[in-house]
């Protein structure tokens, strides 16, 4: 099969929840190789285009090819195939809560191979070093800080040896000390395994500073694209103050509603 | 007006009512005709017999003894009046056998069991856990829902034959230890009247149909919960009711069609 230039094609893409649209008629291409950030404020649904990609979710109309392949198309047995290809970081992680790091690293390999227990044992540690955690193997997730759990569920997530690494706010509620681990961790990843990755984020300089693509959603639509540098010298009102995080703008701080003094009767 | 609003409100029950019929009976369906892979399944299995059924047993054993022994009590008081204390043991045995033994044990494997296997698959929904294990390409219905299911439907019949021995014993205890009845005469009367076919064989039909339903309700409103606080306390609150109705009402139906020979 010819491999096409974009690992992920995403075509025309409308997705609504409880009539509310999140996207309405979007595209975007994501290239072998590169970090693309998907960008916006809370509730932009990137969350969702996310679970899009990885079929969690359905959409509406429009298209999202995998490598050629219509994600949503495929069977069950087809669809898991896809997904050993892919590797998801849930936002907070999601380890099992029963199983120790080890246990948690190991489960893919258990689930997806009969290698013997000597061999599972030294993939579990080799990418427990590769996220500065082979010291923390018998640890419970109970036990683990906020950015300990997310390392531990990125080796979980390259267990699999992915194609497409998929990353949903990796970086929300991380000390400055955690988030230059994961934002170098990411980067390295990417580059010396050859990954596609998918950043989904609103935290724009953590982001922006190892992306080579950035999109920036908005009510449904794309409202700006490019390189690092041509996003942040946008001149849209919306994506000037999006950038900078000015408190008010376009975007204003005030939910919509009657006037104060009404609301107070006087 | 007012009218075709409730109108309108019975047509929206109705459809949600066959959603939800039509989802858990899918579910179902998909829970039980898994591709079959025993070596993985089995330490799964019994790692869920255990939580489910073995945790279950202290529960299950004090309260079979303390109904017994109400039994026992209750029994002789009412029998004495007739002069038929001696029948006490096919009392106890008959009444336990065919219907409080499967019925109570099934009731509190609803409370115990039912409630905590509903907390957890829910649980695990809100923390993602189960979606997660979607995106490392295993099956959440296979690994998850699967064992759990089965391990119900192994335990329940256990839990309620250990019940009725229980109980059994405990209306031994009070009859003929406490309030003098003939042992020789409590236990060949109790062997006399109770059939292994009609009386045994039917109590088990019973705990499997029951245990059956309980699981099934459990581990339906755990994996399609609400995920949030409230909704996993929604969840649990039905599994426990819906499962207590389910017993109750499916009782009558199969005791009407065991007592019409089927």
């Amino acid at each position: 099969m010819v491999q096409s230039e974009n690992l992920v094609e995403i075509k025309n893409l409308t997705f609504n929840r409880n009539d509310r649209c999140i996207f309405n008629n979007i595209s975007i291409n994501i290239p072998h190789g590169k970090i693309i950030a998907i960008m916006g404020p809370s509730g932009s649904g990137k969350t969702t285009l996310l679970r899009l990609i990885s079929a969690q979710l359905s959409p509406h109309a429009g298209e999202i090819l995998i490598n050629g392949v219509n994600i949503h198309k495929l069977h069950r047995h087809a669809l898991y195939e896809m997904r050993l290809t892919m590797g998801f970081l849930f936002q907070s992680g999601a380890l099992f809560t029963n199983l120790s790091v080890f246990e948690n690293v190991a489960f893919p390999f258990r689930e997806h191979t009969k290698l013997p227990e000597s061999m599972i044992r030294d993939l579990v540690l080799m990418q427990l070093e590769t996220v500065g955690l082979r010291g923390a193997r018998d640890l419970m997730p109970s036990e683990l800080s906020g950015g300990m759990a997310r390392r531990v569920a990125l080796a979980r997530a390259l267990a699999c040896d992915p194609k497409l690494m998929l990353y949903d706010e990796p970086f929300t509620g991380q000390d400055p000390i955690t988030m230059g681990v994961l934002v170098k961790l990411i980067k390295h990843i990417n580059d010396i395994l050859g990954l596609t990755s998918i950043i989904v984020s609103h935290d724009v300089t953590e982001t922006a500073s190892i992306a080579d693509y950035i999109y920036l959603l908005s009510d449904g639509q794309i409202i700006a694209q490019g390189t690092k540098d041509e996003v942040f010298a946008n001149q849209l009102p919306f994506v000037d103050q999006f950038v900078r995080g000015s408190h008010d703008g376009v975007v204003p701080f005030h939910y919509p509603a009657v006037s104060f003094a009404e609301d107070l009767d006087i | 007006m007012s009218y075709i609003l409730k109108i309108q409100k019975l047509g929206q029950l109705g459809l949600e009512f066959c959603r939800h019929a039509g989802t858990s009976g899918v579910f179902l369906l998909q829970t039980i005709f898994r591709k079959p892979r025993l070596i993985r399944f089995m330490p799964l299995l019994i790692e869920q017999i255990y939580f489910v059924g073995v945790l279950s047993l202290i529960i299950i054993a004090l309260s079979g003894l303390f109904i017994g022994m109400v039994m026992g009590l209750q029994g002789f008081n009412i029998l004495q009046k007739f002069g038929a204390v001696a029948q006490l043991g096919q009392l106890v045995a008959l009444s336990v056998a065919r219907e409080l033994g499967p019925v109570i044990s099934a009731l509190l494997f609803a409370g115990r069991a039912g409630s905590a296997l509903t907390a957890e698959i829910g649980l695990m929904q809100t923390t993602e856990q189960v979606a997660s294990m979607e995106m490392m390409a295993v099956d959440p219905l296979w690994r998850i829902i699967a064992p759990r299911f089965w391990a119900g439907i192994i335990s329940m019949p256990i839990l309620s034959i250990i019940f009725s021995a229980v109980a059994i014993f405990g209306g031994f205890i009070v009859g003929v230890e406490w309030l003098g009845v003939d042992a020789g005469q409590f236990w060949s009367n109790m062997q006399a009247s109770v059939d292994f076919r009609l009386d045994i064989v039917n109590g088990i039909i019973k705990s499997v149909v029951f245990g059956f339903v309980c699981t099934w309700i459990a581990v339906y409103q755990g994996y399609y919960t609400v995920p949030t606080a409230s909704g996993i306390g929604r969840a649990t609150t039905k599994t426990v009711v819906y499962s207590s109705l389910a017993t109750l009402g499916l009782d009558f139906v199969l005791t009407a069609m065991m007592l019409g020979g089927w």
